[in-house]
């Protein structure tokens, strides 16, 4: 069985990152035959050539005005592997939407316009890409053929973001030349890039690892939901905790803590379901991993709800009410000492309130510098308190339980996105 | 054990999560049923989430009066079988009280999403479960798992919350609701799949049969009570199945000899046409028919 590569892409406006998407799709022949023929008819409907990035901008409005709004998901499968990919735009909204598409992202496709080099949006991206901690960064240096497939442009660029990756802790970073337009080095090898002997984008895409395996990290379970059927049949007594296992192996007889109560247990089974036409029960397994969606007992009857989490007994990461963490700030109202917030954080949703905003990230010099507030698109680092206790470890560690939302109590609307700094504090 | 969890696994594990979220974060949720096979392997996803109990939703199916029996016959079978709630939503009662008019074509797909944002508001829904994918469509392409509809059940996709990690955000005001999407990162070929290796039953006409056809705009339309053949449309038997079904006057076949699960996902693998540009002609009204529909609130 092939394994899932999950993509997202970053750029500014018109670096022709939609015509990379629509030129991968297209070259993967992922594209079928009557998404090409409406595009042919609205591209010579138009007056235009085929236009690529029609195969993605979706919307009336992107259409019209030429621009990508939202992200866009697209999924296309070789021979190899399958992949989601997460097409993010580059204008105004832009870190809001390349923070959504990189939180679940393998690989960030970053691109940059051979014309002009690296930009402050580079660098954001970049900043975005290394504080989310992806596993890879992959540099499509586009439009090559409009500077004349010259290699000492593209090195330039390649050596200005390496260093800007470098500072940026960024460990995996892959430059690659290409064209979309004519496409260059995507799926096909270029003949006119003969420097350069690197995979193309595909053949990179098709190799790289996938998600961080977070199997071998300590076990952290949030609860999801209780079960109790209540029912008149062998199922009367039962009692499960459901979740999907955010770290670690769990297994039965495991020694565990029931986070935030502290109590001791052990586990008594863990059970998946088997669902026939007729039938709805569950069977027993020894032990599930990270990633799986499971329903465990325990062997002892402890007040554990939707918020526990069971977490290894010899590893347990304890509970606090008080957060140093690095947040990116999505909302147009600016986030200001003492605002008043709900915190999801796991299955918690709690209040909170910022006690302190103790930096925000300079993109030129990509350190910390002083700030009172934080405004759209900003990244900065904050104090939070919070009205319930957590179960949290540093993002570095853990982006399951190291990661956070920021909650509009009023409207509900997603004001940050959340990391919970390690013990140094670091911000990057 | 299982060491490496395998896509399908993965994509299972992703969708149990968000129904089990829902359920403990909503008041009041329904799952959209149509007795399609979207919907059908999200009650199956929605059952595996809460084994050994039962599902903890209500289904609502808003039926176009146009369907095709063997799925009416599926769905009553199946919610009888489980159990379930079904309420039902019809859009034969609004055109007979005058509610709603039928429209010139003759077709009602688009005429559901009135039935369906009344039934949201008289039941108080606050979370509605619905089949759609982000591989079937450019719209749908751009739908969060969980998507905000005003109180007039409206998507505004210029004005989407942002989604991050697995930290989905229910957050909703009073007369607002959630649509849910559970499906959104599996593809049809996915979906095929899943279905060959749980062996879910579906109804028989989604595997190949003879059926009475004639064409129309590239499609293979059947001979019924609401579509019928116009001046020069020929009808002839031929040996079909549907990837799709809906509103039996703009739902087309394709022509297939896929008898089983296993034989539809080697023919959807090498197919070179989508899912809708095959089978729905309401969606090639224009560039952007579908936006247009999910923006008044359809699914």
């Amino acid at each position: 069985m092939s394994t899932l590569l999950r993509l997202a892409t970053a750029g500014s406006v018109d670096d022709g990152k939609s015509t990379l998407v629509g030129r991968l799709l297209h070259d993967c022949k992922a594209i079928l035959a009557d998404q090409i023929a409406h595009v042919k008819t609205v591209s010579e409907a138009r007056g235009g050539d085929f236009d690529f990035a029609l195969l993605t901008d979706g919307l009336r409005a992107e259409r019209e005005q030429g621009i990508t709004i939202d992200v866009a998901y697209r999924y296309f499968a070789t021979d190899k592997r399958s992949f989601i990919l997460a097409d993010c735009p580059g204008h105004v909204q832009y870190t809001r939407n390349t923070v959504t598409g990189a939180s679940t992202a393998d690989v960030v496709i970053i691109l940059v316009d051979a014309r002009h080099g690296v930009l402050e949006q580079t660098r954001r991206h970049l900043a975005v890409a290394g504080l989310l901690r992806v596993p890879h960064v992959v540099l499509a240096v586009n439009k090559i053929d409009l500077v004349g497939y010259d290699e000492a442009v593209f090195t330039k660029i390649a050596k200005d973001v390496n260093e800007v990756a470098d500072q940026l802790g960024i460990a995996d970073i892959q430059a690659i030349p290409v064209s979309a337009l004519v496409g260059d080095n995507v799926v096909d090898k270029s003949g006119a890039t003969d420097w350069y002997d690197g995979p193309t984008l595909l053949e990179y895409l098709e190799n790289a690892d996938g998600r961080i395996d977070n199997s071998q990290q300590p076990l952290r379970f949030p609860v999801q939901y209780v079960i109790r059927p209540q029912t008149d049949d062998e199922y009367r007594d039962y009692r499960g905790y459901t979740g999907t296992v955010a770290s670690g192996t769990v297994s039965v007889g495991d020694q565990v803590i029931v986070l935030p109560a502290g109590r001791r247990t052990s586990v008594a089974g863990i059970d998946r379901a088997v669902v026939t036409a007729t039938s709805t029960a569950v069977v027993e397994r020894p032990s599930a991993v990270a990633g799986e969606a499971v329903t465990v007992r325990l062997a002892d009857d402890l007040d554990v709800a939707r918020g526990s989490v069971i977490v290894a007994a010899e590893a347990s990461p304890g509970t606090r009410r008080e957060l140093a963490a690095t947040v990116s700030w999505l909302s147009d109202r600016p986030l200001t000492v003492g605002a008043r917030v709900l915190i999801k954080h796991t299955t918690t949703t709690a209040q909170a309130i910022v006690t302190k905003i103790t930096g925000a990230l300079d993109l030129d010099t990509l350190g910390v510098i002083d700030a009172t507030e934080l405004a759209l698109n900003d990244i900065g680092k904050v104090q939070l308190k919070i009205a319930a206790p957590l179960a949290a470890d540093p993002y570095s560690r853990n982006t399951i339980t190291g990661s956070f939302l920021l909650i509009d109590a009023h409207d509900g609307w997603t004001l940050a996105a959340g990391m919970i700094d390690d013990e140094e504090g670091e911000l990057l | 054990m299982t060491a490496t969890v395998t896509e399908l696994d993965a994509l299972e594990s992703e969708s149990i999560f968000v129904f089990r979220e829902v359920a403990a974060e909503f008041e009041r949720p329904v799952i959209l049923f149509s007795g399609g096979k979207d919907s059908i392997v999200m009650l199956h996803l929605a059952r595996k989430a809460f084994s050994p109990a039962g599902v903890p939703f209500t289904l609502l199916h808003v039926d176009t009066g146009h369907n095709f029996p063997e799925v009416l016959a599926y769905r009553d079978a199946t919610v009888e079988r489980l159990g379930l709630r079904l309420e039902v939503a019809s859009v034969e009662e609004y055109i007979a009280d005058g509610r709603l008019r039928e429209r010139t074509d003759g077709t009602r797909n688009q005429l559901q999403t009135i039935p369906l944002l009344d039934a949201i508001n008289r039941h108080r829904f606050d979370a509605v479960f619905g089949g759609g994918r982000r591989d079937e469509e450019r719209a749908r392409a751009k739908e969060r798992i969980y998507s905000l509809r005003d109180e007039f059940g409206q998507w505004d996709p210029r004005n989407q919350r942002p989604e991050l990690w697995s930290l989905y955000n229910g957050k909703h005001r009073p007369g607002e609701h959630v649509r849910v999407f559970p499906l959104s990162n599996w593809t049809e070929l996915d979906i095929w799949n899943y279905i060959e290796r749980e062996q879910i039953p579906l109804p028989s006409i989604y595997y190949a049969h003879e059926r009475d056809v004639f064409e129309r705009d590239g499609m293979l339309l059947a001979v019924g009570p609401y579509s019928k053949p116009r001046d020069g449309e020929t009808v002839a038997k031929r040996t079909v199945r549907y990837r799709t079904v809906g509103d039996m006057s703009c739902t087309g076949a394709v022509a297939s000899t896929a008898g089983s699960a296993a034989e539809v996902v080697v023919e959807v693998a090498a197919s070179e046409i989508t899912e809708r540009g095959a089978t729905r002609a309401d969606d090639r009204a224009s560039e952007a028919a579908m936006e247009d529909r999910k923006r008044e609130g359809y699914f």
